[in-house]
């Protein structure tokens, strides 16, 4: 699979750079060409290393989702797959303390370049979701997940559902806009209890 | 006015929608709260403190050469500021590359004034008690832009190029957190917190957005340029950090501007 898309990109630069300037038809760099060009324009810093340029097959795959080109459902599939070995749970309850998951949810410093890495990532929640009704400040890249809990029930299915979600969303819904807080190692198995707790215990806020 | 009466648009709609959702109304009002505030501080731009700096470094002999830079090529001919930054970045012949402004004011601060590219590029963008010449002269050259249709050329083979890297870069992820610019700037009526995103793949969104950078950001004291802008999202996206006037950054710059085509510019603007 990866192979012969390969093959076919190369062979896509290999007509493209055949073919005169002022062609109409729309020629895509190769994954080596944009690579080479990122590598070539970013310095490394702080925690950021030039690293961080280096795409993981996921990324990759994601990578070439457009408006007119989305995700064929094999690829997806064998994303949801691959992403779904990575999930790991811990032993024991999945529910944290809330009040620490609503600090994490706040929070959006961790893994910037501009960040203190001995200082612990925040899941910045709010940012895309709506949780609390207190907080007025919440963004709408992800689904509101106001009364999460009450509206689905309490259970350790729907527990163990959320820490998998939040470990790795891509497990469940591939090229997810959300990042991957276990599995990239942005929160702590501890960090992603406490965010569970925030939508599935009955007393948070986000039941109220 | 034009931004006055868009924003008046974008108030109504935002009150419809909100009006529609239960548990939208105080967001509602928040949002028009923004868009006041916004309004507020369109009738006073610090960036004209910029601008004015700006022309009197565009002026000024300095370099080892002691030169001014009012023989400059934006790409109009040398020394054509109105409307210069209507049609950047583009490709130039002298260098053989596509060049932004400010990699275009790199290049003339070298060619005429006699600095070295480390020199020109040093200070790229201000700070706290920083005031740099980059910000003046970026400010400078696009306020005489300032009512002009925006409109980039890919008629030569390495535009051309440089937009096809800059598409695939926007869709590029990668990182600790899988984004990429089109995370945030890929789909339509999205917000982080209460700030609107513009999806810069919608002609519409784009061209509002593009024309309004670079900006006085209230929030920082500073003018911001279009190579500020991106540096900033890049970091915000946990990527490392971007280099100023670097290949990449140009490539993403004439992307945006070709998507924004069409567009009445209208900067330097302000923003929070």
């Amino acid at each position: 699979m990866n192979i012969r898309r390969l093959t076919i990109l190369v062979l896509t630069v290999a007509a493209g750079c055949s073919t005169m300037p002022s062609q109409e038809t729309t020629h895509t760099p190769s994954h080596a060409e944009v690579a080479a060009l990122l590598k070539s324009s970013f310095k490394a810093k702080g925690q950021a290393g030039l690293d961080r340029l280096d795409q993981d097959e996921m990324q990759r795959l994601c990578s070439e989702v457009r408006a007119d080109k989305p995700l064929a459902p094999d690829v997806a599939e064998k994303i949801v797959k691959a992403q779904a070995a990575t999930l790991r749970y811990p032993p024991g309850s999945l529910l944290g303390d809330w009040k620490s998951g609503e600090k994490i949810a706040q929070t959006g410093v961790g893994m910037q370049y501009s960040d203190d890495p001995t200082h612990p990532s925040g899941g910045n929640c709010y940012a895309c979701h709506q949780l609390a009704p207190h907080e007025m400040s919440y963004g709408t890249i992800g689904p509101s997940l106001y009364k999460f809990g009450a509206l689905r029930g309490y259970t350790p299915e729907m527990q163990k559902y959320v820490y998998g979600k939040v470990y790795n969303p891509d497990a469940f819904s591939a090229c997810s806009n959300m990042p991957r807080f276990g599995h990239m190692g942005i929160l702590t198995e501890q960090q992603i209890k406490d965010v569970v707790a925030l939508l599935m215990d009955p007393s948070s806020p986000v039941n109220k | 006015m034009k931004i006055a009466m868009a924003i008046g648009v974008a108030g109504i709609a935002g009150a419809t929608l909100a009006a529609s959702l239960s548990l939208a109304q105080d967001k509602g009002s928040a949002a028009a709260g923004i868009e006041q505030y916004r309004a507020a501080l369109a009738d006073g731009n610090p960036a004209e403190l910029w601008e004015a700096r700006g022309e009197g470094l565009w002026k000024e002999k300095r370099g080892p050469k002691k030169a001014s830079l009012e023989r400059c090529d934006l790409g109009l001919g040398p020394g054509v500021v109105k409307g210069a930054y209507t049609i950047l970045p583009k490709y130039f012949p002298d260098t053989d590359k596509v060049e932004d402004l400010e990699s275009r004011l790199v290049t003339c601060m070298v060619t005429l004034q006699g600095f070295t590219p480390e020199q020109a590029k040093k200070d790229p963008f201000g700070g706290p008690g920083k005031k740099v010449p980059m910000d003046a002269l970026v400010a400078y050259v696009t306020s005489e832009s300032r009512g002009m249709p925006m409109h980039v050329s890919l008629a030569h083979p390495k535009e051309k190029e440089a937009y096809e890297l800059g598409r695939e870069i926007f869709f590029y992820r990668g990182g600790s957190h899988d984004f990429g610019c089109t995370s945030c700037h890929g789909a339509d009526g999205k917000r982080i917190r209460l700030q609107d995103l513009p999806n810069l793949t919608n002609p519409a969104d784009a061209r509002r957005a593009y024309s309004t950078w670079p900006a006085y950001r209230v929030s920082q004291g500073e003018v911001r340029s279009m190579q500020w802008r991106l540096n900033d999202c890049f970091r915000q996206q946990r990527f490392p950090e971007l280099e100023f006037v670097s290949p990449a950054s140009i490539a993403l710059t004439l992307y945006l501007a070709k998507n924004a085509d069409g567009a009445k510019f209208d900067a330097p603007a302000i923003k929070r």
